[in-house]
């Protein structure tokens, strides 16, 4: 389903501040993928995902969805495919629209707009149902403006609007990072039903060990650009953090592991 | 003279400028860019509809050509913000100022009279006998036209596109969309719309004058921001009706104040000092509050 092949990254090159974030990462995904990522700050985590959605284009090497390659594609034409969940719960949404119309926006992502009416009546019944499952009583209230919405709300609709029109991937940066711990709890419980019950091939970025291990089928650890740890399957499901702080070591050789990975 | 002598006049007035100021309402508000080509949009308006009028063309094919050298003057100034990144407050101004030229080369002088040919108000002058009672008219009618097809289009998927780019552009591109286009789009109807209300503004002046364009921002943002304090932002319908009503008020003021012995000349500093003020109310009204808590 997605190819990473051979991707290089290096932000502000040749200056003082120059940074090689992606150094030859590879990712391959097969369709239903659900891989959790994990790793310490810096390590390259958002700049492979970024890299994936086309906030920038990569230096070398391609990336390929389903076949096509969209090495070259700006962003937005790469959200044909790709539904995201970003950290920051104001990112996702239009804090000045109302719920509706976010949603119908995020309805037609897969195809271009047109001048036909964009919050048809005809939609309003899904859009409620599918509001309705998030259990924020959140269905009553279609003509709200999400501004008026708390982060966790906000979050909850994202994930919504994300996966609304089928996505090919779906990328989640770190989405309950800033979410207080209860809300971070059902927001991730919301995409695990979501992933699961519709076998979508999913990206998620998260700082929480556990959460990376209890949820998806394969786990995959970036440790200064590029992946240094990919296990799925029987193996994932039996791994603690104990051993994967064990398995980062070794293969991070003698460096040590950060404060940030050991706390959570 | 009467009370209604002067309140038809003003009011209508207040209609014409009000397409003015829902221009400046979709870039300052909707697209969330200060948008200063609006300085030169105004007068290309008038420019174009006077050159036309006076070339024998019919009022509707001056105003519609006008049109459309505003969403020409609107695409040069989002093609300078969008791909070649230059800041849009600046890239506003370039084009402002380009215009100056190309005003100057439209009209091949810096006034153009209209008192000798047919503009659209003469040609609406079946209305009634009475030239307010015509203005007023035609300046509803396009008001009424410029409101419906404003609340049409972005009630529509890609006038949806460019409302939600001025609110987060981040959002939009993840939904598929290339703010390079909604900005542009949203700079060309924009602009459109101020040259629409250049070119009737030059008809009812019975003239257009290359510096005409002076200060037309500002008096867009005083019409916005008293509309929306006077009549609210419930829903877009109610804030394009408050837009227009509060460019009405504008004139009110303004007519209050001349009547009241103001210096005509002094009218453009009180109109920034009015934008000024409504500006910092929010702060103002922000901090008086925490005052209070403290206290």
């Amino acid at each position: 389903m997605l190819k990473v092949e051979h991707v290089f990254k290096t932000f502000n090159p040749g200056t003082i501040t120059e940074k090689k974030a992606l150094k030859d990462l590879s990712l391959y995904l097969a369709p239903g993928d659900f891989v959790t990522v994990i790793g310490g700050n810096g390590a390259g985590k958002s700049t492979m995902l970024n890299s994936i959605s086309g906030n920038f284009l990569v230096d070398k090497g391609s990336i390929t969805i389903d076949g096509t390659d969209i090495t070259g594609w700006p962003e937005h034409r790469r959200a044909k495919y790709i539904g995201r969940v970003f950290q920051d719960p104001m990112m996702g949404t239009a804090a000045g629209m109302q719920i509706e119309e976010n949603l119908a926006i995020a309805a037609r992502r897969n195809r271009r707009p047109t001048l036909a009416w964009s919050a048809r009546s005809s939609q309003r019944e899904q859009f409620r149902e599918m509001l309705a499952s998030l259990g924020l009583g959140l269905e009553d209230r279609l003509e709200s403006k999400v501004g008026l919405l708390s982060g966790g709300q906000r979050q909850a609709v994202t994930l919504l609007m994300a996966t609304m029109a089928e996505p090919k991937l779906l990328l989640l940066d770190e989405h309950t990072a800033a979410l207080d711990p209860k809300t971070a709890t059902k927001v991730l419980e919301l995409t695990n039903t979501i992933v699961t019950e519709r076998n979508l091939t999913t990206i998620m970025i998260t700082h929480n060990m556990k959460d990376a291990l209890a949820l998806g089928n394969r786990l995959v650890m970036i440790h200064d650009g590029h992946i240094i740890i990919d296990v799925a399957g029987e193996e994932k499901k039996n791994l603690t953090v104990t051993d994967l702080l064990r398995m980062f070591e070794e293969a991070a050789g003698s460096e040590m592991v950060t404060d940030r990975l050991l706390l959570s | 003279m009467n009370v209604v002598d002067l309140v038809i006049p003003t009011i209508s007035q207040g209609l014409l400028w009000s397409i003015l100021a829902i221009g400046v309402f979709l870039t300052y508000r909707v697209l969330d860019i200060a948008d200063l080509t609006v300085e030169g949009s105004f007068p290309l308006g008038a420019a174009v509809a006077a050159a036309m009028l006076t070339a024998g063309y019919t009022p509707f094919a001056a105003i519609a050509v006008a049109a459309v050298a505003g969403m020409l003057a609107g695409v040069v100034t989002g093609i300078l913000t969008t791909k070649l990144k230059i800041p849009a407050l600046l890239a506003g101004i370039l084009t402002m100022i380009a215009l100056y030229s190309v005003n100057l080369r439209i009209m091949g002088k810096a006034n153009l009279s209209l008192l000798r040919v047919d503009t659209i108000f003469s040609l609406a002058s079946f209305i009634n006998d009475d030239r307010n009672i015509v203005t007023l008219t035609v300046g509803l009618i396009a008001v009424i036209i410029v409101i419906a097809g404003n609340y049409w289009f972005f009630g529509t998927e890609i006038g949806a596109a460019v409302r939600a780019t001025g609110n987060n552009p981040n959002m939009i591109r993840a939904n598929g969309i290339d703010t390079d286009a909604t900005v542009i789009l949203g700079l060309l109807l924009s602009n459109a719309l101020v040259a629409v209300s250049g070119a009737l503004i030059g008809q009812d002046n019975g003239f257009a004058d290359v510096g005409m364009g002076t200060g037309t921002i500002v008096i867009g943002l005083a019409s916005v921001i008293i509309g929306e304090v006077l009549f609210g932002t419930r829903d877009f319908f109610n804030w394009l009706v408050s837009v227009v009503l509060g460019s009405i008020v504008y004139r009110v003021v303004i007519a209050v104040v001349l009547q009241m012995g103001m210096p005509p000349n002094d009218l453009k500093l009180f109109t920034a000092a009015l934008v000024a003020i409504a500006l910092a109310m929010p702060l103002v009204k922000k901090k008086l509050k925490a005052n209070r808590e403290v206290a």
